[in-house]
């Protein structure tokens, strides 16, 4: 069977989400680098792949699939029984997995990002960081981490007592946001999310994904 | 069986796409109105299911659960084989509605919200419309739908052949953009997003709950 080809970049929050799930389900694959830096993501050879323009897009076999969120959870399914469990036991487990990932796609990852690009990105183009929309998105932030903090108290992991898809969700994100931003209090400050991020971002399959440079 | 109970508000989107995939599975339920307009999902009763504070909630027996997308996978799962099916036939099928399920929620979702609120709700909170803010949001929306415009020109549907929850998910805000923003052209400008729209959009299912979105 051919291997998974996985179309990214792997300093890409998306690209590594997909990469770790890939390693917490122990499935081969293959990265072929879409370097990002010279626009090779708009140009009409990737975006006949994926015509949003955007990493990460898998080829397994017939299937070629876009979107971080709905790859991991195309791979949570397809390899069940095998690796790292991420979806639960019962059909009430999934739909709490799914719950929190949703949580993550529409309320997390909006503030967390949008506090990325300020201060990793603009920079970086040569712009400088705008510290009221820091500010502003840091204040969104704090109000959904002290529901997480409140859920954490009660629950090992988002969804449960258990690791999931939920929790794979807020690495790569949350990775950049304690050690490239200087944002770690925000996580640091809060007991039980602090306990739930330093169960979670010692998995070796995420180190694995977040030690790679190159 | 309990029926499973359904906390929302008539007028909201996220209610309404859940009460659709409940008569797409032809499944029994009951609606308890959050009253949105006197804050009663701000309040403890409703924090303590929802922490979020946000509506729908659905509660299945003992499963709680919220996010309307998530209790739309949840239902389409757990009513698999009963009523429309929601989520392709096949496992390559399945991954194909999540793709385009999570199109709607990041791509097409941000820029149709800020629309949709700009016109029709920040003026019923006596505020102005913000017409640079609808203008730039409707040059994203554009884009967006250029590519379903390709898209649709190949496939029926937006995950294939089949309607699945990747379209569910776009009837309750499309709704508004053409019935209440006067933002029809945007969707009748494109041969096949509005040969797609006229076909989802006329589904009885849908049809039912859109009674309860009508706008003075």
């Amino acid at each position: 069977m051919a291997t998974i080809k996985v179309h990214g970049h792997h300093l890409s929050t998306a690209t590594r989400l997909v990469l770790c799930c890939l390693e917490e389900k122990q499935v081969d694959y293959e990265l072929v680098v879409v370097d990002l830096a010279a626009g090779a993501h708009k140009k009409p050879q990737y975006l006949a792949l994926s015509p949003f323009g955007v990493v990460p897009t898998i080829q397994d076999g017939d299937l070629t699939l876009f979107e971080s969120r709905a790859i991991v959870k195309y791979l949570a399914k397809k390899y069940k029984g095998q690796g790292t469990e991420l979806f639960g036991n019962s059909l009430s487990e999934e739909a709490l997995v799914e719950q929190w990932c949703e949580v993550e796609g529409q309320s997390y990852n909006s503030p967390a990002s949008a506090i990325l690009f300020q201060i990793l990105f603009v920079p970086m183009r040569g712009g400088t960081t705008d510290e009221a929309v820091v500010e502003m998105n840091v204040e969104k932030l704090v109000k959904v981490l002290d529901i997480y903090e409140e859920r954490l108290s009660k629950s090992k992991y988002l969804a449960g007592d258990f690791f999931s898809l939920a929790d794979l969700q807020h690495l790569p994100t949350t990775h950049y946001l304690v050690t490239a931003c200087g944002k770690g209090d925000l996580i640091s400050s809060r007991k039980h999310v602090k306990a739930w991020w330093e169960d979670i971002s010692c998995r070796p399959a995420w180190k694995k994904v977040s030690e790679k440079s190159s | 069986m309990a029926a499973i109970k359904v906390h929302g508000f008539h007028a909201s989107t996220a209610t309404n796409m859940v009460l659709c995939c409940l008569n797409e599975k032809q499944v029994e339920y009951d609606f308890v109105l959050i009253d949105l307009l006197t804050g009663a999902h701000k309040k403890p009763q409703y924090l303590a299911l929802n922490p979020f504070g946000v509506v729908p909630t659905i509660q299945d027996g003992d499963l709680t659960l919220f996010e309307s997308r998530a209790i739309l996978r949840y239902l389409a799962q757990k009513f698999k084989g009963q009523g429309t099916d929601l989520l392709g036939s096949t496992l390559s099928e399945e991954a194909l509605v999540y793709q385009w399920c999570e199109v709607e929620g990041q791509s097409f979702n941000p820029p149709v919200s800020t629309i949709v609120s700009q016109i029709l709700v920040v003026p019923r909170r006596g505020g102005s419309t913000d017409e640079a803010a609808v203008e730039m949001n409707i040059e994203k929306l554009g884009k967006v739908l250029d590519i379903y415009e390709e898209r649709l020109s190949k496939s029926k549907y937006l995950a294939g052949d089949f309607f699945s929850l990747a379209d569910l998910q776009h009837l309750p805000h499309t709704h508004y953009l053409v019935s209440a923003c006067g933002k029809g052209d945007l969707i009748s400008s494109r041969k096949h997003v509005n040969a797609w729209w006229e076909d989802i959009s006329s589904r009885p299912t849908w049809q039912k709950v859109a009674e309860n979105m009508k706008v003075n």
